[in-house]
């Protein structure tokens, strides 16, 4: 692809066209300013913080590092695809209802995150929560609030699933 | 600015051939910085994504030989069998960046870019490992000792792309250690690898090699002559480790920067091949 | 007496844990920041900026830039219309620098653009023509006064000395040491950003932001822009964090010039690099203090001399200077002072408001000294504060009684009781060692410590500053609307101000409208300020609403407004049988309020730092838990414990989000973070090399609240922002030199300084 070529990205279910970019866009420029998905949030540019992650090929990364006209033929997920009618996850809600949630700029980011490691780990130690979130960087909470939140959705799923 | 997405090796290949002067990008986790940063401006990117043929790893037990395509990801090298059969690697693999960096990062792109603080080059220094590069032209294998040659500096030709990375399964123990200020997200300060192998006339051998303490990786051949000459019943002494340690710490070259001192990162070096032969030598 | 309401739900009203009403917003990604702003035809905005400490601009030259495809417009000093500088206390900073550049980073020129890129290119074009000089780097130097001024202010921004009883007083025990510390930033994660948009007469300039205190803005971008205040219309957009480091303006003036030149929507976002220089940051400072003290380590008197350096512009030094020195003394009685404080101005990065404020520097300090008397006396840590600690009605060295509910001891104590975390197991997991997965230790590496750390804290302003909030609370239909200007950064004013209204006029449905300069000031969001100055402000316009109400509904039902209360969500008769739901009586009605909260007034400081010059205070104790690797320096924070004064736990879940966040921010000054500063260059402006805690890094917080309701504060509450910030350091430090021995009397610990 070429300097201004039009791509599409497919990102939530959806097909979106990339046009008028420059070729050299992260996928986290392309989502926010081409696309009109400005949730996940960018503060540092260098993978460093992770409030730029997305599930891409059902991985979590920092879409800040991923050049976004490589990613075609890729499934992104974004925070916007978790609940596009507006009914919350139990993860968002947990985020909310336990306090984790501040300022809230690296919440999206952490919301990712938290949803891709209980994808993979339904029941993860208190030790893996910690190392699954070590790349999100949150400045307000102390992370104290957003460890509880994670483990009001693991008990009430394990609840639920007993 | 043009990207270019081959869907297979021979495509890639061919556009490397077209595009001499193209960046070859898997991961991002450090082009895509210097793109963010504006420290690169890349005129043509092949994005090699797609090419599952990176994607894999194998064990031959036979052979006691393990090849790990250039595109894993670090995530995939710390569980399962990979992450058994080279726990040195596993250890270093969970020590880069954070989960969102592992699920991207590759050897490749540590081999790509031959940053001295690359977190898997200790490793494949100490593993003897070798380096397979293709080209229009074929097949080339290297040592790694070899393919870094400085910091930054690496002898990939331009038409080349870096396919696997392929060791010995040492017989013995084998660790990683790092050290930087903080918990996680840890920029490494000074890094040790450590191999204990038998596989060679039955007696035990040490390997070490340090990353972030010099232009290169250091693999410390004078430590590892000394210590795998001094009679066994000595060599976990623990005047012997000691002197393993402060040996080890003598080969490095740290510099200071703003990041550390050189003192310090000497030190680190020596406290953490101690303890590591300690490790090696009690499991 | 009423009969019992049949309302038994549990409403969010004052006391509980109420959930912030934007929280659906964030999680879903669509709550929107300044950096998430956009409009219909905008350009870009960015910065030059000096890459020399110190230097004399020779000439800029902007031809080369002006030609580049795409560019709209490119301003220096010469197209600021009005002042020329700006500044929260001195207007002391250039717009756009003129004829020098004073610090790496200070904005020569801005261009609007079509695309970010094209401003980089622009920027990149314009050749600015620098003598460079040597940089003022030492703040020692700054103060001789032969050194030559680097500012035509000079080099010194304030002396403030303390003198108070007897100038020669010691006794057996004497203890001293020279604490420093080294410049922490606020790091908040939401970059500065801004969108402006010119009224199309060229006459006003309406400006979307993310800042503590939208009036303040306001009134300095006036004084640039060169238009009348009320034509410079501020409305509080998504603020990402902010801890001090949007009291200063960034990007305000850039902003609404280029969209006023340009006649176009203008939006400016700093990265982070550009971040860590487009604001101040915390002084760093060194302080030499010397304590006398008796036998059983009562303090007899504390000398003290501070040194702050606030970098290149005053900005708020001169206040963090009164903070630091006026809390010499720490939570604890003392009737001898003798305290020289100086901040100076060097070329090395600015400096003004973060989180504690001057603080954070005396109680490093102090309490690194009360474990050194502790230890000449031969008692304990947690004994030499309970000794010495502070009662209501003590006296601060200024000669101000400590009016404030003043529960030290209790802070100290009720730390004490807080359960101590287990010892490691045999075979720990890497994660709970110093050096997590790098594996660097093994078990028998590692040593344990405690430490203590206690502190006072300053509520509000200070030293006579008519400080005040304004709040509008409007009840129609049974609806309560909410106006004010607070800035929510993330606390959760906007949380607790319906609280508030659910609380005093029974309602359950409040609007919170957005934040703008259409209605008075609310002061900054910073010095623990708004729970008591914008709560004290909403809580009186809602009581002014409800006397209204009463007004009404005793006039239609003949009863004395003076028998009416309101019980859950009615009012009721309490001297009769009425009760009726205040959305009954309120339908078809609107009463509208408006309320000016001021606290009371404060003294200015005389020549011998003698006066009552702040208006209250708060208390917390923090004990630290620290494992050490003793070889190789590296520390994890295993656990702190904390009591803090809060006075009333308005919103538990929020006073717990803001100790977590402060004893991170405090781990983080403690022995990681740093803005490393070579010559007046920084060397790590990104998150790569300037090191955030993270949830790996984040140590177990046992807290209780000491909840002793302060007569003075209009709702028993006290601001709980930044005591949990301050004496954590010191706490961490002390557990340091438990586990190690060293005598560590800089932060952050750096791995070199424990084990070489």
């Amino acid at each position: 692809m070429s300097e201004h070529q039009i791509y599409t990205l497919h990102i939530n279910g959806d097909e979106h066209q990339v046009k008028d970019a420059w070729i050299g866009e992260s996928l986290l420029y392309v989502l926010r300013e081409r696309l009109g998905l400005p949730g996940a949030k960018g503060a540092c540019e260098q993978g460093e913080c992770g409030s730029c992650t997305v599930v891409l090929d059902g991985d979590a990364v920092c879409s800040c590092l991923v050049l976004a006209a490589s990613a075609v033929g890729s499934d992104i997920a974004t925070v916007e695809g978790l609940s596009p009618d507006g009914s919350l996850t139990d993860v968002q809600q947990a985020f909310i209802d336990e306090g984790a949630v501040q300022c809230g700029f690296c919440t999206p980011g952490l919301i990712m995150a938290a949803h891709h490691l209980l994808d993979h780990n339904s029941s993860p130690s208190e030790l893996e929560v910690k190392e699954a979130l070590s790349g999100n960087i949150c400045r307000c909470t102390g992370y104290g609030r957003i460890f509880a939140a994670v483990d009001k959705v693991v008990s009430v799923r394990q609840g639920a699933s007993r | 600015m043009t990207v270019l997405i081959p869907n297979t090796l021979d495509e890639a290949l061919a556009m490397l051939s077209d595009n001499p002067s193209a960046d070859l990008l898997t991961g991002g986790t450090d082009m895509m910085v210097e793109v963010n940063f504006n420290h690169r401006k890349p005129s043509t990117v092949i994005a090699l994504r797609r090419l599952t043929e990176l994607q894999s790893w194998s064990i031959d037990k036979e052979q006691q030989r393990v090849t790990i395509g250039a595109g894993v990801p670090y995530a995939e090298m710390e569980r399962g069998p990979l992450a058994e059969t080279l726990p040195c690697l596993a250890e270093a693999a969970r020590t880069v960046g954070s989960p969102q960096i592992r699920a991207a990062g590759t050897l490749g792109g540590n081999l790509g870019t031959c940053s001295p603080a690359g977190d898997g080059l200790p490793v494949l220094s100490a593993l003897d490992a070798t380096v397979h590069l293709l080209s229009p032209t074929g097949e080339r294998q290297i040592s790694f000792h070899d393919f870094m040659t400085g910091p930054k500096r690496n002898v990939r030709a331009s038409d080349e792309i870096i396919t696997a990375v392929s060791m010995n399964i040492p017989n013995g123990w084998q660790g990683y250690a790092k050290v930087g200020v903080r918990n996680a997200m840890v920029i490494s300060v000074a890094s040790a690898c450590l191999v204990l192998d038998h596989s060679v006339s039955d007696t035990r051998m040490v390997r070490l090699a340090l990353g972030s303490v010099g232009p290169t990786i250091i693999r410390c051949r004078e430590t590892e002559s000394w210590w795998n000459s001094v009679p066994s019943t000595q060599q976990t002494a623990t005047a012997t480790i000691d002197e393993f340690g402060s040996r080890a710490g003598d080969e490095s070259r740290p510099i200071d920067d703003h990041r550390s001192t050189a003192d310090y990162r000497r030190h680190a070096i020596s406290v953490l091949s101690r303890r590591l032969l300690t490790r090696g030598t009690q499991s | 007496m009423s009969s019992v309401s049949t309302s038994t739900r549990q409403r969010d009203v004052l006391g509980t844990s109420a959930l912030r009403p934007d929280g659906g917003a964030k999680v879903q990604g669509s709550f929107a920041f300044s950096s998430d702003l956009w409009a219909e035809n905008m350009l870009w905005g960015a910065t030059l900026r000096s890459p020399h400490p110190y230097a004399r601009i020779i000439s800029i030259d902007t031809t080369a830039a002006w030609k580049i495809a795409g560019v709209e417009t490119i301003i220096t000093h010469e197209d600021v219309p009005g002042q020329l500088t700006y500044g929260l206390i001195s207007s002391d900073q250039p717009v756009f620098a003129k004829d020098f550049v004073r610090y790496m980073g200070e904005p020569v020129a801005a261009v609007a653009a079509d695309h970010p890129e094209t401003c980089r290119r622009a920027l990149a074009a314009i050749v600015v023509e620098y003598e460079v000089l040597t940089p003022l780097t030492d703040a020692e130097r700054a103060l001789d006064p032969t050194t030559a001024p680097i500012h035509p202010d000079g080099n010194v921004i304030r002396e403030l000395n303390i003198i108070r009883g007897d100038q020669k007083t010691t006794g057996p025990i004497v203890v001293e040491g020279t604490y420093e510390l080294g410049i922490q930033d606020q790091a908040f994660l939401g970059t500065e950003a801004a969108l402006a948009i010119a009224d199309q007469d060229g006459q006003g300039v309406e400006v979307y932001v993310a800042t503590q205190w939208l009036h303040e803005d306001q009134k300095q971008m006036a004084a640039c822009l060169n238009l009348p205040v009320d034509k410079v219309r501020l409305t509080l957009s998504g603020v990402g964090g902010a801890f001090g480091a949007r009291e200063d303006i960034s990007l305000q003036v850039h902003c609404a010039l280029l969209a006023m030149r340009t006649q176009r929507p203008i939006k400016m976002q700093y990265g982070r690099e550009e971040s860590f220089f487009g604001h101040v940051h915390r002084h760093p400072a060194k302080i030499w203090m010397r304590h006398h003290a008796d036998k059983d380590g009562c303090i007899i008197r504390v000398e003290s001399r501070m040194l702050l350096d606030g970098g290149a512009y005053a900005s708020t030094s001169s206040a963090v200077l009164t903070n630091a020195a006026t809390h010499a003394q720490g939570p604890y009685k003392c009737e001898n002072a003798t305290v020289s404080s100086f901040a100076v101005r060097t070329n090395n990065p600015p400096c003004g408001a973060m989180r504690g404020f001057g603080v954070v520097q005396a109680c490093f300090a102090h309490e690194s000294q009360m474990d050194k008397i502790a230890a000449a006396a031969g008692i304990s840590p947690v004994d030499v504060r309970l000794r010495n600690a502070m009662k209501t009605g003590d006296l601060l060295i200024t000669g101000q009684p400590v009016e404030s509910v003043a529960p030290v001891e209790r802070c100290i104590r009720e730390t004490d009781a807080l359960p101590m975390p287990e010892d490691l197991p045999a075979t720990p997991d890497p994660l709970l060692l110093p050096g997590g997965s790098g594996r660097t230790a093994d078990r028998q590496h590692i040593k344990r410590g405690v430490g203590w750390g206690v502190s006072i804290k300053n509520i509000m302003y200070s030293e006579g500053f008519d400080d005040y909030s304004t709040a509008r609370a409007t009840l129609q239909d049974g609806v309560v609307m909410l106006k004010f200007a607070t800035s929510e950064v993330g606390q959760g004013f906007v949380t607790l101000a319906p609280q508030i209204a659910r609380t005093v006029l029974g309602v359950d449905q409040v609007i919170v409208e957005p934040m703008d300069t259409s209605i008075g000031s609310a002061g900054s969001t910073s010095a623990s300020r708004q729970t008591w100055m914008s709560g004290g402000a909403v809580d009186g316009a809602c009581r002014l609403v409800r006397e209204r109400l009463f007004e009404h509904v005793g006039r239609q039902h003949n009863i004395d407004p003076l028998r009416l209360a309101i019980d859950g969500t009615d009012i009721v008769d309490t001297m009769g049988h009425l009760r009726i739901p205040v959305s009954e009586a309120t339908q078809g009605q609107k009463f509208e309020e408006t309320f000016e909260y001021h606290h009371r007034p404060t003294e200015d400081l005389d020549e011998n730092g003698q006066g009552n010059c702040h208006v209250a205070f708060a208390f917390v104790a923090h004990r630290a838990v620290v494992d050490v690797d003793t070889e190789l320096g590296l520390v994890k924070v295993v656990q702190v414990a904390t009591a803090q004064d809060i006075g009333v736990a308005l919103n538990p879940l929020s006073v717990v989000g803001q100790i977590e966040g402060g004893i991170a921010q405090g781990l983080g000054l403690a022995v990681m973070e740093e803005i490393v500063v070579d010559n007046g260059r920084v060397r790590n402006p990104s998150f790569t090399d300037y090191l955030l805690p993270t949830a790996l890094d984040a140590p177990v917080v046992v807290a209780a609240f000491v909840e002793e309701p302060d007569p003075q504060a209009p709702l028993g509450a006290k601001g709980v922002g930044e005591p949990p910030c301050i004496s954590v350091t010191p706490a961490i430090v002390a557990a340091i030199r438990d586990a190690t021995g060293k005598d560590l009397s800089r932060v952050p610990v750096r791995p070199y300084d424990i084990c070489q």
